[in-house]
């Protein structure tokens, strides 16, 4: 079997306006991606939890409520936390361009606006999936192990 | 630390990229390596119609499980597209009460064209589960119809869900579904004619036969409302004790086993056959002359297999 592009889209905090995530997520199922949805008012302890435990190489983030500092910083800081750093962040919403390069100095990997066409956070991702370290890293240490057993 | 130390010591990155690995093929090898550690863990599968609130009871089932200080793992499936290949995994909706509980792992898995209702890859997945030191393995099933069984051949119970929507006595004589049920659970039991369908069923299963004096309880439940799940529960705790009374539990799981072996031999056959024995082209040449009708299909299948065999004596 081959490796499937997973991502979780993600509703954080106290805003109830999941259209945008809703399009999104069916938008990325279209393209062949396998599509973690968590649904409404989500901590963003559970999102990050939901995303090792799923071991997706995206988070995605709807936030219309204005909390998008707050919570961006939250989430970077809780992968740090986990050792998932690997994990990209990613977002859309309501953000004004001030905050969005303040957010992108801050790690959020990529801001979508309002009126971005699908495509384009098709063609984002398909371009920045799995290129973290993380897979060839647990790769080479496998293969250092091996010969180490060998010699026992 | 190795991954698979981290893994068996419940490393929850572990668990979940030791999923990855074997979901994507990278390295069948750690199954290898971790199959001694497995066996221990109760496997659980829930099954049933789409909307039935499979995810819902597994949520409250767990929550149940966690009070008695279990350590439960979660495998969801949901179906992938024919048409994409992509998939929407939305069981985890139904289950954030259970996200941050530190006995929980919650894996969302996409069927990838498997047709029974499981993807190719849940079974090992439940492995990996089981390695890390789960107690209990929920296995959810995608929404099935009446052939989707799959989930029988990986679990000790099997829980089916229905709702009163669900139809009538004939719908439960039918072959399929019913007959995998060690325990019939009518979901949304606040809907009208919850009551009528369980009659209904505990006539169908009276008709069953009672070869292994297990009685197939029907339960009424509103997963919602958490009603009638502590009796689920113990149901399912009483089938456990009942498999291993009978020593069926041993017997079933060697089965089970045996199954497996047979699956995967087939696999590896199918996949040894395409890389190196099958010459496409010579068959191409083959169905030009079958097309011709100077030859048959079932006379060149014939030949072929009987070369195969010889060539592998």
């Amino acid at each position: 079997m081959y490796k499937k592009i997973r991502v979780l889209v993600g509703k954080p905090g106290l805003d109830g306006h999941d259209r945008g995530a809703k399009v999104v997520a069916a938008a990325l199922r279209d393209a062949g991606m396998e599509v973690v949805y968590t649904g409404l008012h989500q901590t963003c302890e559970s999102i990050v939890e939901a995303a090792v435990q799923e071991d997706v190489d995206i988070i995605g983030l709807s936030i219309l409520s204005g909390a998008h500092m707050t919570i961006f910083s939250r989430i970077l800081k809780l992968l740090k936390a986990k050792k998932a750093i690997d994990i990209l962040v990613i977002g859309g919403g309501i953000i004004p361009d001030d905050d969005m390069k303040r957010l992108q100095r801050m790690g959020v990997r990529k801001l979508f606006g309002p009126g971005t066409p699908t495509s384009e956070i098709v063609d984002w991702i398909k371009a920045n999936a799995g290129k973290s370290k993380k897979r060839p890293a647990k790769k080479t240490r496998r293969t250092r192990r091996a010969p180490k057993k060998s010699t026992k | 630390m190795s991954i698979l130390k981290s893994l068996l010591a419940g490393d929850k990155r572990a668990i979940a990229q030791t999923i990855s690995m074997v979901e994507n093929d990278i390295d069948t090898a750690i199954l290898e390596r971790i199959f001694r550690h497995t066996g221990r863990a109760y496997h659980v599968g829930i099954t049933g119609p789409p909307g039935a609130g499979k995810s819902t009871l597994v949520n409250a089932i767990s929550k149940r499980l966690l009070k008695k200080n279990k350590k439960i793992g979660i495998i969801a499936v949901d179906p992938t597209s024919p048409f994409s290949g992509g998939a929407l995994l939305g069981d985890r909706v139904r289950m954030t009460d259970l996200a941050l509980h530190e006995n929980i792992f919650i894996r969302s898995m996409a069927s990838r064209g498997s047709l029974g209702g499981l993807a190719q890859a849940t079974k090992d997945a439940a492995l990996v589960l089981d390695a890390a030191g789960m107690d209990y393995i929920l296995i959810e099933t995608i929404g099935v119809g009446q052939v989707e069984l799959d989930i029988a051949e990986v679990c000790d119970t099997t829980v089916v869900v229905l709702v009163p929507e669900s139809g009538d006595s004939i719908q439960a004589m039918k072959a399929g579904l019913l007959e995998i049920a060690d325990i019939m659970v009518v979901n949304k039991g606040d809907r009208e004619g919850c009551e009528r369908l369980v009659t209904e069923l505990k006539f169908a299963l009276e008709m069953r036969e009672q070869k292994s004096g297990w009685p197939y309880p029907i339960m009424k439940t509103t997963a919602t409302k958490d009603e009638g799940i502590e009796e689920l529960v113990s149901a399912v705790e009483s089938h456990a004790g009942h498999l291993v009374k009978t020593g069926s539990l041993e017997k079933e799981r060697k089965s089970k086993l045996l199954l497996r072996v047979h699956e995967l031999i087939e696999q590896k056959i199918r996949l040894h056959l395409r890389e190196s024995f099958i010459r496409e082209n010579e068959l191409v040449k083959l169905v030009d002359r079958i097309y011709k009708r100077q030859l048959s299909p079932y006379r060149v299948a014939e030949r072929i297999t009987k070369e195969l065999v010889r060539s592998s004596r």
